[in-house]
């Protein structure tokens, strides 16, 4: 302690700055300030609502039904909501829209997997080392330039037009926001963290597991959501090109015998199916980063 | 004793121009010495040259430095994916690493806040974390540049009274770049001076552990300090030393 006296008697060079005023004169004006802990800040965002989300899309249901109600809008332009409602009910009682949504998710998530898998491992290998970073990221980024649809007839040619050819248009299509987002995490790390790892003797393995991979996260994350619509986009043009099953298939029959509700019904089923796996990847991502301090969190 | 670090005419330069001319420096082990120099006179270039974190630069010399050697940065650089623990114990091996972890935790200070995520620590606690993470390698040299530097006045001297206990405890030999003349007399054995890139000059301490003796050595030795470094306020040596050492 006798220590400590000492430097506060010697060293008050070290009170470098003038100390903060503790005591406020009374005559300066003062501002009350609420004091509730947890109200909201004063730039950025509120505490959000859970349901905040709802409001829009529930809004937009409301004019589509006021609409359709008051007989401006012509049901063979777009039925009523009730009316889609009513199909889907239909359709789920003969099994039809439960078996071609299996069928569908089923392959979305295939694609997925493996168009994951690929962004991933491509986007370490063009990340971390310089030769991979000249071999592929040229290549990616060709192939971000070729839609899709270009490239579906090359796919049936090398696939045939069975399930793999499907699969390998949707983990096409999903692997470039993989990569694109990763890699660009990857490139990101902070060289502070890099020495770090240095000073602390990691090997490559571990600077890998707990410095690269940790740091990339919000990166990978951000792709898959991309990622996860791309995956339903690419769905969607598969299997309306080419299939006997799945709701594309099931879109595209009902037009062809102009059936609009059960087209209604698969846009919606679509909508939802979204609306849900986004919410599902966001909600991974809340796990995922709680370390993170961010301004939505 | 012996030298636990001995550097012989270290030269380090970027893009041709020389920042260490020529630095010649024993560390004994156990010693604890400070490095002031301005602003921009190559003290962290030497630190980092120390700490084999200096690739872009260039430069001859030889110098030996000890197997363990940690370092304290400036910013306390946790990972921020990693809680307080884990951060300590990164890279360090053996079974016990988690249980060492907690004890250079509980030295600190910071025992229960083994799970608290680093943005949750003030910025006095997570450099407490980095020096938790430096000694529970139990290092042969200690390389610190500028940690107090980003830490309010009260808190540093806290952080003094901390860093010479655990000096005891872990008896590293220390090197602490610091601008803060005060810090430097306050902690170190030695005070070395780096001008021109070169030592300029190398002063012992010898502070008496306490009483009027101790506060006169310090005077004594602040005023040398200041007046060396003509106490140009650029050097970072702040107002209050300046009207001491002149009054
Ligand atoms: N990576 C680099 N590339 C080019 N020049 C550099 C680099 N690092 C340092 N320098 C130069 O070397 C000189 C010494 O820098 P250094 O960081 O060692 O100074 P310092 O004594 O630590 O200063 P301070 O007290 O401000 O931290 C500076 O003029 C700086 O511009
Ligand atoms: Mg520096």
């Amino acid at each position: 302690m006798n220590s400590l006296t000492a430097i506060d008697a010697n060293a008050g060079s070290a009170l470098t700055a003038p100390p903060p005023a503790v005591t406020a004169r009374p005559e300066t004006p003062r501002r009350a300030i609420p004091s509730s802990a947890g109200s909201g800040r004063r730039l950025g965002l509120e505490k959000a609502s859970r349901f905040g989300w709802a409001l829009g899309p529930f809004l937009l249901v409301l004019y589509w039904s006021v609409l359709s109600y008051t007989g401006f809008l012509d049901p063979r332009t777009l039925p009523a909501p009730w009316v889609a409602v009513d199909t889907a009910v239909d359709l789920v009682r003969t099994g039809r829209l439960q078996d071609n949504l299996a069928i569908s998710a089923w392959r979305a998530f295939q694609g997925l997997l493996l168009g994951s898998g690929v962004g991933l491992v491509l986007a370490l290998l063009s990340g971390l080392s310089l030769l991979g970073g000249y071999v592929i990221d040229g290549v990616v980024q060709l192939k971000r330039g070729v839609p899709v649809l270009a490239l579906i007839p090359f796919m049936i040619l090398w696939f045939g037009i069975g399930e793999v050819m499907k699969v390998s248009v949707i983990a096409v299509t999903v692997f470039v926001p993989i990569y694109v987002h990763t890699h660009n995490a990857l490139r990101a790390i902070d060289i502070k963290q890099v020495e770090l790892a240095e000073t602390l003797g990691l090997t490559h393995l571990e600077f890998i597991r707990h410095v690269v991979l940790p740091g990339a996260l919000p990166g990978l994350l951000l792709g898959l959501r991309f990622g996860v619509t791309a995956s339903w986009l690419a769905l969607v043009v598969v299997e309306q090109l080419n299939a006997s099953s799945g709701i594309g298939y099931m879109v595209t029959l009902a037009r062809n015998y102009a059936q609009t509700d059960v087209m209604l019904v698969g846009l919606i089923v679509y909508a939802l199916l979204g609306l849900g796996s986004d919410a599902l990847v966001r909600l991974v991502q809340g796990r995922a980063l709680r370390w993170r301090r961010t301004l939505a969190a | 004793m012996s030298a636990v670090v001995s550097i012989r005419g270290l030269t380090r330069r970027f893009t041709l121009k020389g920042i260490l001319n020529g630095i010649d420096l024993d560390i004994q082990e156990g010693e604890f010495v400070a490095l002031l120099g301005r602003s921009g006179s190559g003290k962290s270039t030497l630190l980092r040259a120390l700490a084999d974190l200096d690739h872009e630069a260039e430069g001859e010399g030889e110098y030996s430095v000890p197997d363990r050697i940690s370092v304290v940065f400036q910013d306390a650089r946790l990972l921020p994916w990693k809680p307080v623990l884990d951060n300590v114990v990164l890279g360090l091996r053996g079974p016990d690493a988690r249980e060492r972890g907690r004890r250079a935790l509980a030295e600190v200070e910071l025992a229960g806040r083994e799970e608290a995520w680093p943005h949750e620590l003030s910025g006095g606690e997570q450099q407490r974390v980095a020096l938790a993470r430096s000694l529970v390698r139990e290092p042969q040299l200690l390389l610190a540049d500028e940690p107090f530097g980003a830490l309010d006045a009260l808190t540093r001297i806290r952080m003094h009274a901390l860093l010479r206990r655990l000096r005891v405890s872990h008896d590293p030999a220390v090197l602490l770049v610091t601008h803060d003349v005060a810090e430097a007399i306050e902690l170190a054995d030695r005070i070395v001076i780096l001008e021109d890139g070169r030592i300029h000059r190398d002063i012992t301490v010898n502070l008496p552990a306490e009483g009027e003796a101790r506060r006169e050595r310090f005077a004594e030795l602040e005023e040398e300090l200041l007046a060396l470094f003509g106490v140009r306020s650029d050097t970072g040596v702040g107002h209050g030393e300046r009207e001491r050492a002149q009054g």
